[in-house]
């Protein structure tokens, strides 16, 4: 594929808003999860919590955009200039030049799960401020970043459980290929709702204590909020040094489970190899994985053994779930983000509450962080359905 | 035909086979007689059949939101004698399961908070995705896109732009479900609609081409028969008729389709020498599953 350029991005996630927050904690290898003190759920597990967002006031003519999931899109798009970055993009190209791609599995669900406790009796109506169309559906994220920027052009959601994230960046890719629009607005937004927290302990995958990804006692999963994003635009020639590309995505599917994954990580390496056919590069050139690693037994044997395969044991890898928790639709983009941070500071990120390395998985797993050159470094996304997706990322050539 | 942007590669496939599932409308064969007008919209509720090449004991488990998506997939492919198994797809819908969401947001509401773990991994927006690629093995990519009413119009932009960057054949399902109480109060959809469309590259094989001209403002086409545009107004995924009604009456032409405000689709048809798309279904290369592999493990992802 042709690179894109990464002309903006930040982060958002527990480890704090913006990217100097996320950037000291990467390098130190601090953890951002806490014990759960989520509304009124009573499950004892941790969880990485965005603090303040219940606090974040919303633009004037978008209050009926006011929940969670949107004031945490919202915290994200407030950091690091990134909102500004945007309009001038929308400036720059035109407004219906600029798509707005995001990812999310539950949107703003948590205003619903909310209503739901507050049905009328005798009707079972639901309240009457209850908005749909700006909260509960899956597209209300999308359809409010379009708006707080002011783009005019194209906007989706892919929701595809945890690639979603991901995707944005392969379906943006190809959207910008089309010459319809000149840049897009990607990213993931993802927040803490019941849902998820009582549906994944039901599947018994929520750990107790903090995650612990690739560990050899390693028990599940730490679920958590981010909202991350990325300005993509097309790469010049000669890109500036040192700037962060897109430069491969691959996709694939399991066709095996709809929430185990095929057990010799097969779709996982599809979407690996795809990515790096698409970057021209082979295995040898990826300096460093970020890998989906959730903590949960079956997700990192699998995913384990499908980068061992690729791989064996010469590339550097780390999840960085243990610093973040699980951010589902959003972790795709928050480590996208974290890549990006990777290869401009010339950092491996490690893996937060990992005491010991798998035996049973013959992989170069990094569990602290380090200092290293970084040329190409790559991103796996892998999610419930049996939906995978791999991105590389590249520094662009020093003069 | 004014546009406001256009593309810089060709967006253009050869629509190989159609699937439609809507109220009084079963498939394609009988829609493409309403939409050509040799035989009269007789008004029903929309019939979803039970995906045939699914084992019997995981039939039960699937929502009727992932039967209404399969099965109008399964028409397009099985019309076209294509390989599913081979085949990239695109879903695109403006909602998830409503029925499943109700579920565990009840339950959520209650005091236990316990829910099955088969609702859960149902809940996913992808859960029709997922199912269509176990039941057929496909393992080729897969996306579930949603932009509220312009979800048929986020489809095609995805498909569309898949076809000029893999020159591989996709199939794009649309598709909407009615929610239940007291979510339908806020989300009214008068009946279930699906719309399937298997695209190839435009060098590969046969049948109508349809070309992504670009953006424009120009108004969406709308259907003359009233009961049709009620349809196309009131179900997103409705808002395909203008082109099927083309394909329908063989006329090649200019079609402008809905997708968000100020920009809407505008296509070009060339319906060739074939008058309408392949109307007899031909088998396809689709075998019924063992009844283990759907099987509702415990999950882990």
């Amino acid at each position: 594929m042709k690179p894109l350029i990464l002309s903006h991005y930040t982060a958002t996630s527990c480890l704090g808003a913006g990217l100097a927050a996320t950037r000291a904690a990467l390098a130190d290898g601090r953890s951002g999860l806490t014990r759960c003190d989520f509304e009124t759920v009573t499950l004892d597990t941790w969880i990485g919590r965005v603090a303040g967002v219940e606090d974040v006031a919303m633009a004037p003519g978008l209050e009926a955009y006011r929940a969670r999931n949107n004031q945490l899109a919202l915290l994200g798009l407030q950091q690091d200039g990134f909102l500004a970055a945007a309009r001038a993009a929308v400036a720059r190209y035109g407004a219906q030049r600029v798509a707005v791609i995001l990812g999310t599995s539950t949107s703003a669900i948590l205003e619903t799960e909310l209503a739901y406790r507050q049905r009328d009796p005798r009707s079972g109506a639901l309240p009457a401020e209850f908005d749909y169309r700006s909260t509960h559906n899956i597209h209300s994220v999308s359809e409010f970043v379009r708006r707080a920027v002011g783009t005019a052009g194209p906007d989706w959601v892919i929701s595809t459980a945890c690639s979603s994230g991901a995707k944005v960046f392969a379906a943006a890719a190809r959207l910008i290929a089309t010459g319809l629009v000149d840049a897009a607005i990607v990213g993931g937004v993802d927040s803490l709702c019941l849902t998820t927290l009582y549906g994944f302990n039901s599947l018994e995958l929520v750990a107790a204590s903090p995650c612990r990804p690739y560990d050899p006692a390693r028990n599940g999963i730490s679920i958590g909020e981010a909202a991350a994003f990325a300005l993509l635009e097309r790469a010049p020639q000669t890109p500036p040094p040192g700037a962060v590309l897109l430069s491969g995505c691959g996709e694939s599917s399991d066709a095996h489970h709809m929430s185990s994954p095929h057990p010799q990580g097969l779709g996982a390496r599809l979407a690996m190899e795809a990515a790096l056919t698409g970057a021209g590069l082979a295995p040898a050139d990826i300096d460093y994985i970020n890998l989906h690693g959730t903590g949960t037994p079956a997700n990192d044997a699998a995913e384990g053994l499908a980068v061992h395969t690729l791989f064996g044991t010469a590339t550097p890898a780390s999840s960085t779930k243990g610093a973040t928790g699980h951010t589902l639709g959003a972790a795709g983009a928050l480590e996208a983000v974290f890549c990006a941070v990777a290869l401009a500071d010339g950092l491996i990120p490690g893996s937060p509450g990992t005491t010991a390395v798998d035996p049973a998985i013959a992989i170069d797993y990094a569990r602290a962080a380090r200092p290293a050159r970084l040329r190409h470094v790559l991103s796996n996304s892998l999610g419930f359905g049996g939906t995978n997706c791999s991105l590389v990322f590249s520094r662009a050539a020093e003069a | 035909m004014t546009l406001t942007a256009t593309p810089t590669r060709a967006l253009t496939a050869r629509i190989a086979g159609i699937g439609l599932i809507g109220p009084g409308l079963d498939d394609w064969p009988a829609a493409c007689a309403v939409l050509a007008g040799s035989s009269a919209h007789e008004p029903a509720a929309t019939r979803i059949p039970t995906p045939d090449l699914l084992p019997a004991a995981e039939r039960r488990r699937l929502g009727a939101v992932v039967k209404l998506a399969i099965a109008t997939g399964l028409q397009a492919v099985r019309a076209a004698g294509g390989d599913a198994a081979t085949l990239a797809t695109v879903f695109a819908s403006s909602g998830g399961d409503g029925a499943n969401c109700h579920a565990i947001c009840e339950t959520l509401a209650g005091a236990d908070r316990l829910i099955s773990p088969t609702r859960f991994h149902n809940s996913v927006n992808n859960a029709a995705s997922g199912y269509w690629g176990i039941a057929v093995r496909a393992m080729a990519p897969s996306t579930t896109v949603s932009a509220f009413d312009g979800s048929l119009g986020a489809g095609l932009l995805e498909a569309f732009a898949l076809i000029a960057d893999s020159r591989a054949p996709v199939l794009l399902i649309v598709y909407d479900h009615p929610y239940p109480a007291p979510l339908d109060a806020t989300r009214p959809l008068p009946d279930a609609f699906g719309m399937a469309l298997l695209l190839s590259p435009a060098e590969a094989g046969e049948g109508p081409l349809l070309s992504l001209s670009g953006f424009t403002a120009a108004p969406v086409d709308t259907l003359a028969e009233p009961a049709l545009e009620a349809l196309r107004r009131g179900i997103p995924a409705a808002r395909a008729l203008p082109l099927l009604a083309r394909l329908a009456r063989g006329e090649s032409g200019g079609v402008v389709l809905d997708y968000l405000d100020g920009l809407h689709l505008q296509f070009e048809l060339d319906v060739g020498r074939s008058s309408t798309v392949r109307a007899e279904p031909v088998e396809a290369r689709l075998e019924a599953l063992p009844e283990n592999a759907l099987r509702q493990a415990q999950g882990e992802r």
